[in-house]
């Protein structure tokens, strides 16, 4: 007869073969179905050894600590990608990388900094990335997040190989004149992981999972608002995509990214110029760092609001655009995403 | 209008919170809570009111407490400053005394002669306290017959345990100060990412498991009976475990890390002394047990047995590889760490609590029935509840269902745990006051209640929506890391040292540590929790990121500000174990118990 009370041996052993059982159903089992039911989506691309080689950066500088990359099925995710994440998405990325280590950990628990699911997409500038790593403040005023210094090197501005990446720190941040701030191969290796961040498009035909409304009063969902979609707001696209770079009051950063407050570019009275680098990019501007295109990025609507935007505010007075006119270049310029 | 009365209620009460918290915002300098369609009634989840309720019985109490104290000394004013009626009989025998301006001398019921203990029976008078500025306690006369080799076992492990606290709170403040001065230094090993997992491996492996298990070699001698079978395999797994934290803070600092997942952040190569630590202790601990001599197995010891036997296949499953690619990784990441968490830590402390409460109470334990309800529910829920971590993640719904209800059931191991402490108390609240080992006790026990139905609330799946990713988990771990665990380890190395030691620290030094941990953990984990709900509100309401990062920074400031009363009280700490342990008095002659051969 088992006595928990007296015998030591049924105590432990009871215990412990309880607790097995639960841990295998509740951890092991379910573990292990996810291991096996796992495929990539059909349109994901392979990680370049370089990306690997940026991904296990990420890892050592315990990156993981405050950055998320789970785009959870809640509405207040949306800002984070254009669909709930799902198990393909990892299928790369979470792989055990070598004996010693286990598989990274990249869901995360903190989100003291935004989450990094499509910051491919949403910051495809590598002038920024590298910028940003080099010291986040000079480009996002009241960031927390530490500086990487040691992943870049000062060197001699007559010593800057042609291969470098320069980064394009102001130049009334450069503490001695006549240096350049070049990235070392772990600060290239960690931004082309960054930049490879995108969140995959799912197959044609397959529907994305929902994002679950916030309940309102009661627990119920609010109904979204009746009626036509309101009007994109440039100023939102603006903060949320150009900000970063031209930074909130339009100004630019001098030796990084132009301004746009006063711009010729800007304040040109056919806006055709400005449409074609907003879709298409823009580089070789000297001085400044190169534009990613916004083409995939951004709809004919948003990209037409938000250089309204910029066209009537931070002191420029320029005639407005529309989406047709965005459309119509879009066709010329990025022909692959005019569907 | 709105045509459901119930409705009605609710939302006008929701309001009336709003209303609340937004003035506490206000206050705190985040105007941010705006109205707004998308957070409406957010305030009437279950999981937020019944954290409000806690919070509200934490204040209720203190106020209670306050008022009681604040009222006593008006009290006592006012009857010193009433003046006495002219004429009125205030004295015996129809005497006038307020007249007379007579006043007693203090010695009318004594005489005047030398007082003389013949007998011996007055151990320490004295019409002097030590300090007339706080209240004298209790000292500790007894003293235990502790073997020479389990004696100089316990106090090593508490001193390497002690160091660990020491360092891993150093790095955990010098994070704190890093959210307000990001720009503090430019170097690699102490940069925020590679410094935080420092700060919790070294208070978790370091400091909390070696204490715990230093404490744990005491129980499981004295409860059995017997000494301890092995002691070279007790300083082997001390060995072990200091080298596992040593090799593993190295490798972290120097940016080698297991992949990032909380609390399994060290190489395996540098946590498998940890593990072999683990199985020597079991081992050690098992063969003191089957030696006991006496027939019951102490309920402390269940607890001691069952965790460690648990943690060793926690971490087995938590470092094997063959189920872990993909999402695969994200389960058992739940799974461990919050295993890690309630397996190890909690079921172990919970073993030392039914051990030193009831001994320093000098009284048994109320209930061992509850005791081992306690313990099989505690088995029961916690394993389960691991993915409530991944709310809203890409893992199987039904896991993070599984893992939302067992974490409501948590609430049966809880109860039961803390009525059954409460209950041992019950009858010695005068006790409390004059001991400065239960009043740790007592917050370790409170905070346990309360911390772990916070817990519990906070698994559900609308507070998920406010407080997931936001400081609110850094205030709910150390609501239970330190809350519980931290101050019942104290409560027990007090306990214990001075009658192993015959050397007491210093009462004002253990009053010093006891209210700079306490006001420093509260103001904490209040700031954290403020901060984290301003920012899961900003976050629902679609308020630019960087914006609520500069929203949370007035919280940080307040949160590396009192966390500095945490590390103060720590130094104290320091100190007072090397006053407990410095020139231990000599054992009393007394033969220790020889090992019997079974």
């Amino acid at each position: 007869m088992i006595n928990f009370h007296k015998d030591h041996a049924n105590l432990v052993n009871v215990a412990l073969l309880v607790f097995a059982l639960l841990s295998t159903g509740i951890a092991v089992a379910p573990a292990l179905t996810m291991q096996d039911n796992n495929a990539p989506l059909p349109d994901m691309p392979k990680m370049t050894d370089q990306e690997r080689r940026g991904l296990s950066i990420y890892v050592a500088e315990g990156c993981i600590g405050c950055h998320t990359q789970q785009v959870r099925n809640i509405e207040m995710d949306k800002t984070w990608g254009d669909r709930p994440s799902m198990p393909s998405d990892y299928f790369y990325s979470k792989e055990r990388p070598n004996i010693w280590q286990a598989t990274p950990s990249l869901l995360g628990s903190e989100r003291t900094g935004p989450d990094l699911t499509n910051v491919g997409k949403r910051q495809a500038s590598e002038a920024w990335q590298m910028l940003h790593l080099y010291n986040p403040r000079l480009v996002v005023k009241g960031s927390v997040m530490p500086r990487y210094g040691w992943l870049f090197q000062e060197v001699d501005s007559a010593r800057v190989k042609p291969a470098d990446v320069v980064v394009a720190v102001p130049a009334d941040q450069v503490d001695k004149p006549g240096t350049k701030v070049i990235a070392t191969d772990h600060a290239k290796d960690l931004v082309a992981y960054l930049l490879s961040l995108k969140q995959a498009p799912l197959p044609s035909g397959t529907v994305a999972p929902e994002f679950i409304a916030t309940p309102g009063p009661n627990g119920k969902p609010v109904p979204a608002a009746a009626g036509t979609p309101a009007a994109v707001d440039g100023a939102a696209v603006f903060s949320q995509v150009c900000a970063a770079c031209h930074q909130p009051d339009a100004k630019g950063l001098p030796g990084a990214f132009p301004p746009l407050a006063g711009s010729p570019v800007v304040n040109d009275k056919d806006a055709l110029k400005m449409v074609d680098i907003v879709l298409g990019g823009y580089s070789g501007r000297p001085g400044y760092g190169p534009m990613p295109p916004q083409a995939e990025n951004l709809n004919n609507e948003e990209i037409a609001a938000v250089i309204n935007y910029v066209k009537s505010h931070f002191g420029n007075e320029a005639p407005a655009t529309d989406a047709a006119t965005v459309k119509s270049q879009r066709a010329v310029i990025a022909p692959q995403t005019a569907k | 209008m709105s045509p459901l009365p119930v409705s009605g209620f609710w939302d006008r009460t929701g309001t009336r919170w709003r209303i609340l918290i937004t003035t506490g915002a206000i206050a705190l300098g985040t105007p941010m809570l705006a109205e707004s369609p998308k957070t409406a009634g957010w305030t009437s989840s279950p999981g937020v009111v019944g954290t409000m309720v806690i919070l509200g019985l934490v204040l209720f109490v203190a106020a209670l407490i306050i008022t009681a104290r604040v009222s006593v000394l008006i009290n006592d004013a006012k009857l010193k400053r009433k003046a006495p009626s002219p004429g009125a009989v205030d004295g015996p025998n129809g005497i006038h005394l307020a007249g007379t301006g007579y006043r007693l001398r203090g010695d009318e019921l004594g005489g005047t002669a030398e007082a003389v203990d013949g007998k011996s029976l007055i151990s320490r008078a004295t019409s002097e306290p030590d300090n007339p500025l706080v209240d004298e306690k209790i000292y500790s006369r007894l003293r235990l017959d502790v073997p020479r080799e389990l004696q100089n076992l316990v106090v090593a492990y508490l001193a390497t345990s002690t160091f660990w606290l020491v360092f891993g709170t150093l790095v955990g403040e010098y994070l704190g100060l890093k959210f307000v001065f990001p720009d503090m230094d430019e170097v690699s090993w102490l940069s925020f990412g590679r410094l935080r997992p420092v700060h919790t491996n070294t208070v978790f492996w370091g400091w909390a498991s070696l204490a715990m298990i230093g404490l744990g070699y005491f129980v499981i001698a004295r409860t059995s009976r017997t000494v301890i079978h092995n002691y070279r395999a007790g300083w082997w797994g001390l060995g072990l475990i200091n080298l596992s934290i040593l090799a593993g803070n190295l490798c972290l600092m120097a940016g080698i890390n297991n992949g990032g997942g909380e609390y399994r952040e060290y190489i395996w190569p540098a946590m498998l002394p940890f593990a072999l630590a683990l199985i020597i202790t079991f081992r050690n601990f098992y063969n003191t047990v089957k030696r006991r001599k006496v027939a019951e197995i102490y309920v402390s010891n269940w607890y001691l047995l069952a965790s460690l036997v648990w943690t060793i296949v926690v971490a087995t499953i938590g470092y094997l590889p063959m189920f872990q690619d993909g999402l695969g990784e994200t389960v058992i990441q739940g799974y461990y760490m919050h295993m890690g968490v309630g397996i190890w830590f909690m079921t172990f402390t919970l073993g030392l609590v039914y051990y030193y409460l009831p001994s320093a109470l000098n009284k048994p334990i109320y209930s061992y029935s509850l005791g081992v309800l306690a313990f099989w529910t505690q088995v029961l829920f916690y394993t389960l509840i691991g993915t409530h971590h991944f709310v809203f993640s890409p893992l199987p719904w039904w896991l993070q269902t599984v893992a939302i209800v067992f974490s409501v059931g948590m609430f049966i191991p809880v109860f039961a745990g803390t009525a059954n402490f409460l209950l041992t108390m019950k009858g010695s609240w005068s006790a409390i006051g004059r001991s400065y080992v239960l009043p740790f006790f007592l917050v370790g026990v409170v905070f346990y209640c309360l911390g772990s139905s916070q817990g519990s609330f906070q698994a559900m799946r609308f507070t998920q929506n406010i407080w997931h990713f936001t400081d609110f988990n850094v205030a709910h771990s150390h609501m239970t890391m330190y809350g519980i665990v931290t101050f019942i380890l104290w409560a027990c190395i007090y306990a214990l040292l001075p009658k192993m030691t015959g050397r007491e620290p210093s009462q004002t030094m253990v009053g010093a540590h006891f209210w700079l941990a306490f006001i420093g953990l509260f103001a904490y984990t209040v700031s954290l929790m403020a901060g984290g709900t301003v920012k899961g509100i900003a976050w629902l309401e679609g308020v630019p990121f960087i914006d609520t990062v500069i929203a949370t920074r007035g919280y940080w400031t307040w949160g590396a500000m009192v966390g500095s009363l945490m590390f103060m009280a720590h130094l104290i700490v320091a100190w007072n174990f090397v006053a407990m342990v410095r020139n231990p008095l000599p054992v009393p002659q007394t033969k220790a118990l020889e090992p019997q051969t079974p």
